[in-house]
């Protein structure tokens, strides 16, 4: 790792050190990763400031690639030894960049710690959990007594909330579920009472009433060690309510930065505005098309020579592209005019680096979009989604494309290598009912092994269920013979949720959009006629037919899967989380591709889905999933609006909202504890175990709870059902 | 965890059972002790031809079977029969497995501590000088039987005695001939002998070990656990050595299984070469002889040394991932 750092700049290391000097300083950071052999170099960070006091919480908001997490890692002393970093970053004022790996080691987990993305991979499978909490109190501590250490790695168990810490201190890393994974993550960062800690992404990987969880968690870890907080995402959701102020980075630059109320009502920086603007909001009824940003990030090996933002920005303008603009209060960039000036000097005017806790902006409109008060609206183009024809009419009236009627799908839990016997069985699908009619979108919600996806595979086979029925256009699947099986494929085609892994690497496009069509023998010249013609309807280019995915970004080959998925007309499209690999600029865009192709097509879709706002924004009826069974179902509106089902208000309840006044004035459901396991679910109700309504309940109505499996019974004389013995429509929930 | 250790345990004892039927039977087939006999000067007579394979259990006029039933039956009581020239084969046995296994007991614990060592490192310095070092040494080695680097070694050592003089390597024998003296003398007799044979067989081990271990290594150099653990507090170099490296290891202890079979039918050719009287060249010279007995029973002993081997990373295996211990 080769280091500078800025000589003679601030305060010394020792005299500097007063009350209001801020605990955690980056200056001017800049980190490059040499590339080996004829790789260009990666310009990963480009003058990051940032300061954070005591007891602050600073948010760094940005896309996949924009530096966010490199950034903090590189004040952290881990980055790898190819990363070349020059800058300044003092702890307390004391400058931590370039110093020796031994000495950064002491202050690493003692007065700066780091909670990191995936728990599942975060602790070292080998050792107890207990130990490894142990060992990061004992590394900073070598007299303490083992018993001693032991003694605290209990506390902090116990702290973060992880039930019978005395017993579970024993536990292996892969015995424990992610969320209380993190919750050690968490332990393991507030063990030594640090003064900064960063979280990178922390409850990304999780559910989210695990999330919720979390976000608890930290609130606590933040109030016990009084320490600042650095909080790393690209939810926006989740720093609304949660930080005080907010650096929004791009390309390895910050572009914003000031406080979250600032930003969130008043960005100054087109690419804010844009993705604040892409975000689909569970909190409001209608939304309207999501704005979308066109075009995809630069490349961080070869930049433009301006604002890297200028070729996606709307309202760019010549002067962007001359110099890259410094980010300085609004109105202070300098004008169209001197920009041209310096630019042929050559020269650049000296900028002012550190953070000053001013409200900032890269962007040399930055003064005008002050003075118009313009919003993502008034500068980015938003698409006029027509309303789809012949979705005016009752839904009774309208055709019905798939009805899935108590479909079952068990798997048997099997031991033993040569003699296998059964043990148990997994409940993935235990009895679900529903229908979609012509041209609606109903999206199938719930958390990671409520059994969304056996759902869609048990669908797609189109084979005789265990239990139950499924009919696709009106016709019993289980009756089918080979040949109509084969044809009836296709009305009913599948996005999958992965845009790298789900085409074939050594296919060109044409070819993957044409083997549908190859498959049920359209004629030759029909299929090129076709595949131009989807090319065109995904808002693709006809060059693009003869490349390969990997010359593409996610967004534009999740457009190459949906073009592969609409090429035979089906009636039914289903969609297996096919926005939530995609950043939020980019997921945009493809949901207004969605809606666009249902009106015009007249679609319907089969939506699965855990992100509960990209849902509210596309969904006309909404099934909520729970341990195998749907517990709630309806029309968006009425869900979203009146939740009746606890698990339904909870899962509402514990999303956080892209809006910081709303968000901080939201009371947040946190459930207990994680999902049961589907092989071993509670009985009666199955989501009783974690039931917020339950406690509340008297003994007499608990025991309805625990003997009797509740049905879904309507709950508004209308669409809306929920199987809960008292459910109860409440407001409020979003 | 005892359950499945004891279940591993019977399964290696019908595999040692059936891999030593296979190589009796073989070897009772395509081997011909009559011819053994018969070829001696002045030839035998027929009759007490006859009568000496039938005291041996080694008359190819009685049926297959009935043969491999008698031997068998004092196989499993711990009698492998006789040899050729009638002398216990049990006995012999167990003198020249004591010279084998000191061969490969410490070529593989030399071997595979280099091997790993090597490997980790050269994977923190990845396309480094010395990764790229390791690299060439280890290919360079894979690719040469070990027959050949037995003999290149053994022509090297020789060059060299003539260069400096004086016999400073020993490549043949176990020890000197008829050499008198203190215990230490005899010792330190014995590993001047030791050293050539037992670097042949090390250094073929230590280049796929190092090549395995290389690889395993890079695969969790990158991973969250050593960031978390260097997050923690731990410096680089504690993080890869505590959180690393072990977990690294689990991988590679599977893999010294198969290894150890290539051992095994290496040290075969190193004992020929370097003339010690182990099994190898025990069993190079019994097919010679046209000794079914013999060949069966080495067979045998590197079924068990296998499965050995197999059963020790079984449990090397339970000890560092607690994952299989359920």
């Amino acid at each position: 790792m080769s280091i500078d750092t800025i000589e003679g700049h601030g305060p010394a290391p020792e005299a500097g050190a007063t009350a209001d000097t801020p605990v955690l300083e980056v200056t001017d950071l800049n980190v490059t990763f040499r590339g080996f052999g004829n790789n260009p170099d990666v310009n990963a960070v480009r003058g990051v400031s940032y300061s954070v006091r005591s007891g602050e919480v600073l948010g760094i908001v940005g896309e996949s690639g924009s530096g966010k997490s490199v950034s903090s890692m590189a004040a952290m002393g881990l980055l790898p030894d190819h990363a070349n970093i020059t800058g300044s970053v003092r702890l307390h004022g004391e400058e931590i960049l370039g110093l020796e790996d031994k000495v950064m080691a002491r202050k690493r987990g003692k007065v700066i710690s780091m909670v990191f993305q995936d728990p599942l991979s975060g602790l070292t499978p080998v050792y107890t959990v207990g130990d490894q909490l142990a060992e990061a109190v004992t590394t900073h501590d070598k007299k303490i007594p083992k018993a001693k250490a032991r003694e605290r790695a209990v506390e902090l168990l116990d702290l973060v909330g992880i039930p019978n810490p005395e017993h579970r201190y024993r536990s292996f890393p892969h015995e424990f579920s992610g969320g209380m994974r993190q919750r050690v993550m968490i332990a393991m960062a507030m063990a030594n009472d640090p003064d900064v800690i960063i979280c990178d992404e922390p409850t990304t990987a999780l559910d989210v009433t695990i999330q919720a969880q979390i976000l608890d968690l930290l609130r606590t870890a933040q109030s016990e060690t009084g320490a600042a907080i650095v909080m790393i995402t690209h939810d926006l959701g989740v720093v609304a309510g949660f930080v005080d102020r907010l650096l929004v980075m791009y390309a390895g630059r910050p572009v914003e930065i000031g406080t979250v109320d600032e930003i969130y009502y008043g960005s100054r920086m087109p690419y804010t505005m844009g993705l604040l603007g892409a975000v689909p909001r569970m909190d409001l009824e209608r939304q309207g098309a999501l704005v979308p940003i066109k075009g995809n990030p630069p490349s961080l090996t070869d930049l433009p020579p301006g604002c890297p933002f200028a070729p996606r920005c709307p309202i760019a303008q010549p002067e962007c592209d001359l110099a890259e603009p410094e980010l300085l209060t609004v109105g202070a960039q300098p004008s169209a005019e001197t920009i041209r000036a310096t630019s042929e000097e050559n020269g650049q005017a000296p900028a002012q680096v550190e953070d000053t806790g001013d409200r900032r902006v890269a962007c040399i409109r930055s003064g005008e979009i002050e003075t118009n008060d313009w919003t993502a609206q008034d500068i980015y183009p938003v698409p006029d989604i027509p309303e789809a024809e012949g979705t005016g009419g009752e839904r009774e009236h309208r055709a019905e494309v798939l009805r899935v009627h108590d479909l079952i799908k068990h798997h048997p839990l099997m031991k033993g290598a040569v003699l296998k016997r059964r043990v148990g069985t997994v409940y993935a699908v235990d009895g679900l009912d529903f229908d979609i009619r012509e041209g609606e979108t109903l999206a199938l919600v719930g958390e990671s092994g409520c059994g969304k996806s056996s759902t869609l595979m048990e669908i797609l086979g189109l084979e005789k269920p265990q239990r139950g029925s499924v009919e696709v256009m009106g016709r019993d699947v289980s009756t089918l013979s080979k040949a109509e099986r084969f044809a009836l494929r296709k009305d009913m085609q599948i996005v999958f949720q992965d845009p790298m892994s789900s085409l074939d690497p050594r296919m060109t496009v044409f070819d993957i959009i044409a083997e549908p069509l190859v498959t049920h023998r359209v004629p030759q010249d029909e299929i090129t006629r076709r595949v131009y013609e989807l090319v065109g309807l995904v808002g693709l280019n006809t060059e693009h037919v003869t490349r390969f995915p990997a010359e593409f970004s996610g967004g534009q080959r999740q457009r190459i899967g949906i073009a592969r998925a609409l090429a035979l007309e089906p009636k039914l499209l289903v969609l297996d989380e096919p926005v939530s690999a995609l950043d939020v600029s980019i997921q945009a865009g493809v949901i207004n591709l969605l809606e666009e192709l249902q009106a015009q097509l007249g679609l319907a879709y089969l939506f699965v889905a855990h992100d509960l706002s990209v849902v509210r924004h596309i969904a006309d009826r909404v099934a909520v999933m729970y341990l195998g069974r749907i517990v709630e179902i309806g029309d968006t509106d009425s869900l979203y609006k009146s939740p009746s089902h606890p698990y339904t208000q909870a899962l509402l309840s514990a999303i956080p909202v892209p809006d910081p006044e709303k968000e901080r004035g939201r009371a947040h459901i946190v459930l207990d504890g994680d999902l049961p396991s589907p092989a071993n679910p509670p009985s009666g109700c199955r989501f009783r175990t974690r039931c917020q309504k339950f406690v509340t309940l008297s003994a007499h109505d608990q025991e309805q709870c625990t003997n009797v499996e509740p049905q879904i019974l309507p709950v508004n004389g209308g669409d809306q059902g929920s199987a809960c013995h008292f459910a109860e429509r409440q407001e409020g929930a979003v | 965890m005892g359950k499945f250790l004891a279940r591993r345990l019977l399964n290696y004892v019908v595999l040692i059972f059936l891999a030593t039927s296979f190589a009796y039977v073989l070897a009772a087939t395509n081997l011909a002790p009559r011819d053994y006999f018969e070829q001696m000067q002045p030839p035998p007579d027929p009759e007490l031809v006859n009568a000496q394979l039938d005291r041996l259990n080694l008359n190819d006029q009685t049926p297959l079977a009935e043969r491999y039933v008698t031997w068998m039956g004092g196989a499993l009581t711990g009698d492998f029969g006789q040899t050729i020239q009638g002398g216990s084969v049990t006995d012999q046995m167990l003198m020249k497995a004591g010279v084998t296994l000191r061969l490969i007991v410490v070529a593989t614990l030399i071997g595979s501590f280099m091997g790993i060592a090597i490997g980790a490192y050269a994977a923190i310095r990845q396309y480094r000088a010395f990764d790229k070092a390791a690299t060439g040494a280890s290919f360079f080695v894979l690719s040469i039987p070990t027959v050949v680097i037995a003999i290149v070694i053994q022509v090297g050592a020789a060059a060299f005695n003539d260069f400096i003089g004086f016999q400073f390597f020993r490549y043949s024998g176990e020890y000197t001939a008829g050499i008198q003296g203190e215990w230490w003398e005899l010792l330190i007799n014995r590993v001047y002998h030791a050293i050539l044979p037992t670097l042949v067989l090390a250094l073929a081990l230590f280049a796929a070990f190092a090549r395995y271990q290389r690889n395993m290594m890079l695969d969790v150099l990158g991973s969250d656990f050593v960031r978390t653990a260097m997050a923690k507090g731990l410096t680089r170099r504690k993080a890869l050595f505590k959180h690393a490296l072990r977990t690294a290891m689990i991988p590679t202890i599977t893999y010294f299984t198969f290894t150890f079979g290539m051992l095994v039918s290496g040290a075969t050719f190193t004992e020929k070469i370097y003339a010690w009287h182990g099994m190898g060249a025990w069993l190079i010279d019994s097919i010679a002889r046209q000794d079914v007995h013999v060949v069966a029973a080495v067979s045998w002993f590197m079924a068990v040394t296998i499965m050995l081997a197999s059963f020790l990373s079984d449990i090397l295996y339970a000890w560092l991932d607690p994952r299989v211990r359920v």
